[in-house]
């Protein structure tokens, strides 16, 4: 797919809201309009020049209270990218145990008049708290266990540009630590608002309540779970988030619930494999399925990721220059 | 000394299942008569009437279930303060938890607090005492002494009495006091890190919940305990079906088991917490629809003896924070009736059975002379109109805190005037300022 795929123009006003705080409540039609946008990006990154001006005078603020590598070096290429004035801000989570450092911190931001701040917060909800006090676009970049949008969305434009066809009437296996993943959340939106079948692979420890009623279907075993799978979805076991002991050791789990070739054999022949990183190999993953690059989508998806964090902030806060004027 | 007429007034009194037309006279703080049949005219010719234009008079609230700040969270609430605010909301008659700082576990700490209620004077105000010292849940609090110093009731507050063989001897001990031990009804180890109720909502939130099943197993392994004990025992704020099941099913076997609720258990559902409102995060959660209805039913049938306002004063900023940090607690006693009331128009209650779960039926329970119109009684009086319009209006609260979920709610009913021991302690009409073409009764 490249950029000159688009001979319509995508219009200015590519999305409806002002921040984008998760994916549930957003409708088909405002998900593809991201997903479109991403594609330009996708080819644009690929470009030997890939700096655009769409964000030129824009102050881009990305705020993690949450240790994070991948995300914020992905957020800060994108800003740059466009052009965007783009700071970082690391606050530990230690400094921020007093929530009304939170807001605070909000507030003095906001006074610094930021166009967009990217942030990443260990509380669920934290970041719709902090978009409620500021003046600026806010950009959910993972708030706990709740969302994670631009993780779904890159998953999204990854699948739909290795099958060259839509997400709709997938099946989508989604294994792992579901309890305390805000991937998984933000993707079981996206992926039945898209019309994909939907499946949820763990002992029932890692599954949260209430899950079958979001139109997800149950499994216990990896076995039934793959079966007839065309993406499975594998998941960090997040034991940094967890609060006791939900499986009874790493070995155990790995063993009934660590993806291998083995258990691989149940899926689709042509089952596709992501993971949103970082991978604890060997837990919930054998390297050789990971590194396998038929299978494998794990790296395009770090790729990707790039691009649709650069459509989210165009969509957002983007100056009317589009990004394929400058190539056509 | 003179008395007081209260006549034209709709006389609600759920101890005679009374809902009529009639007059009520006092005389020295006490009810002297009332009824249909009291003959108005019959009074000395210097007694004050009061002309209630037909609004009803029922007997002062009794909230069984009340926070304070004072002594030690004086930024929060002091007695005078939440005092005021009883008034305002027809409370008569409160009961505040001991778990202020320092807590309340020993005698010199209760009299401290009954003599600062005392000096405000506005209501009557008790208290109950610790049930363990420092509510720790280990060693049991001088149930003797403290119940001889006034403790109506003992309680570790908004912790659950976890360990089986202390909550055992508790209810052991206090039958030589016919004391009563009460329960905030929740195994710890099941709510965990829980921040609301489990379910969908929860998930789609990211937040941790808290399984039903958690208040009705601690109300099941206290009734075992009731039954080995005969103590009498007081599940506070039951808010499940299942656990109204429970407490129905134990009045059955005629153990000494009451329990009660708060308004926001059958006005609210967990949906109330959607957008991460911190202003109904409570504790125990908000439930499910289903739970709420069951609440409700269980008020009406009588398995739920009381409505309490779990009246908890939380500031502004322990409530503007993330969901999972933000302190629980709603403030409730300028509340209680209207919200009440709301289930009383929507046919969810009898006007009776509301005003009984309010007065009649908590008095019973707490021991209190009060809760009734009947002659004898203190005139302890509330003076209501169920029916005129407004808004809630957390900003107007006496109470220091506003932290109310029903800021901004549309409700109908408003309180007129709380009187306690014959005197006049609120008048909304006073509060209002004169409203000229209006005119002047009550």
């Amino acid at each position: 797919m490249t950029i000159n795929q688009y001979s319509e123009p995508i219009p200015k006003t590519v999305f409806r809201f002002r921040h984008l705080l998760g994916i549930e409540g957003l409708l088909r039609d405002d998900i593809e309009r991201l997903l479109d946008l991403s594609d330009v990006y996708v080819g644009a990154n690929r470009q030997s020049d890939k700096k655009h001006s769409n964000l030129r005078g824009r102050t881009q603020i990305n705020l993690f209270f949450e240790n994070s590598t991948r995300t914020r070096t992905s957020f800060e290429l994108a800003g740059k990218r466009l052009g965007a004035d783009v700071i970082n801000m690391s606050v530990g989570t230690s400094s921020i145990k007093k929530g009304e450092t939170l807001i605070d911190t909000a507030m003095t931001l906001n006074a610094m008049h930021p166009d967009v701040l990217v942030v990443r917060h260990p509380d669920s909800g934290s970041v719709h708290l902090l978009a409620e006090k500021v003046n600026c676009s806010v950009i959910n970049a993972g708030d706990g266990t709740h969302e994670h949008p631009t993780q779904a969305l890159l998953d999204a434009v990854t699948i739909r540009r290795r099958l060259g066809h839509g997400l709709e009437g997938l099946t989508v296996a989604i294994c792992g630590d579901i309890a305390h993943s805000r991937v998984a959340r933000s993707n079981i939106h996206l992926l039945s608002i898209m019309g994909a079948r939907l499946r949820a692979v763990a002992p029932p420890t890692l599954i949260p309540a209430g899950l079958d009623r979001m139109g997800v279907e149950l499994h216990y075993d990896m076995e039934t779970g793959l079966k007839d799978a065309d993406i499975i979805m594998m998941l960090r076991l997040q034991t940094e988030r967890m609060k006791g002991s939900y499986v009874p050791s790493i070995r155990e789990y790995y063993r009934l619930y660590g993806l291998d070739n083995d258990k691989l054999k149940a899926a689709n022949p042509n089952a596709l494999i992501m993971h949103p990183g970082p991978m604890n190999r060997g837990v919930e993953i054998d390297s050789e399925v990971a590194d396998d690059i038929d299978r494998s989508l794990i790296r395009e998806q770090v790729e990707v990721g790039v691009a649709v964090r650069m459509a989210c902030l165009e969509a957002l806060v983007g100056t009317q220059s589009q990004p394929w004027a400058k190539n056509n | 000394m003179t008395g007081t007429v209260y006549k034209n007034a709709r006389l609600l009194d759920p101890e005679n299942s009374m809902d009529a037309t009639g007059a009520l006279l006092v005389k020295d703080g006490y009810i002297v008569d009332s009824g249909p049949h009291v003959f108005v005219d019959a009074v000395q010719d210097d007694w004050e009437v009061v002309d209630c234009g037909g609004k009803c008079l029922a007997p002062g609230l009794i909230d069984m279930r009340v926070t304070t700040g004072e002594p030690g969270n004086e930024h929060l609430e002091t007695l005078a303060t939440v005092s005021q605010a009883a008034a305002a909301g027809g409370v008569t008659n409160m009961v505040c938890l001991p778990n202020t700082y320092p807590v309340v576990d020993d005698v010199a700490l209760l009299e401290f607090v009954e003599r600062r209620a005392a000096e405000v004077g506005l209501i009557s105000v008790h208290s109950y005492a610790a049930a363990t010292k420092g509510t720790r849940g280990e060693e049991m609090s001088e149930v003797g002494l403290l119940h001889e110093a006034g403790a109506l009731g003992f309680t570790d507050g908004s912790k659950a009495i976890s360990n089986a063989m202390v909550m055992r001897r508790l209810l052991s001990y206090a039958t030589v006091f016919d004391a009563l031990i009460i329960q905030h009804p929740e195994v710890r180890e099941l709510v965990g890190s829980g921040v609301m109720s489990e379910g969908e909502t929860a998930t789609r939130l990211g937040l941790t919940g808290i399984p039903a099943a958690a208040e009705v197993m601690m109300i099941e392994r206290d009734i075992r305990l009731v039954e080995i004990t005969h103590g009498r025992y007081h599940a506070s704020r039951v808010t499940t079906a299942q656990s109204v099941e429970a407490i129905a099913e134990a009045k059955a076997a005629g153990l000494p088991v009451t329990c009660d609720t708060a308004p926001h258990y059958f006005a609210l559902n967990e949906g109330a917490v959607n957008d991460y409102r911190t202003f109904a995060k409570v504790s125990p959660p908000l439930r499910t629809e289903e739970d709420r209805r069951a609440v409700l039913a269980g008020i009406a049938d009588g398995t739920i003896d009381a409505i309490a306002s779990d009246h908890t004063p939380r500031d502004q900023d322990s409530k503007r924070l993330p969901f999972d940090q933000a302190a629980h607690g709603v403030v409730g006693l300028e509340t209680m009736l209207t919200i009440t009331l709301e289930a009383v128009h929507n046919g969810g209650l009898t006007m009776l059975d509301a005003i009984a779960a309010l007065t009649q039926r908590p008095a019973r329970i707490l021991g209190l002379n009060a809760g009734t119109l009947a002659k004898g009684a203190a005139a302890d009086l509330l003076i209501f109109d169920p029916d005129i319009a407004s808004q809630i209006d957390a900003a107007k609260f006496q109470s220091k805190c506003k932290n109310s979920p029903f800021d901004g709610k549309p409700i109908q009913g408003r309180v007129l005037k709380t009187i306690r021991r014959g005197k006049t302690v609120f008048n909304h009409n006073a509060e209002e300022g004169p409203h000229p073409g209006r005119s002047a009764h009550a």
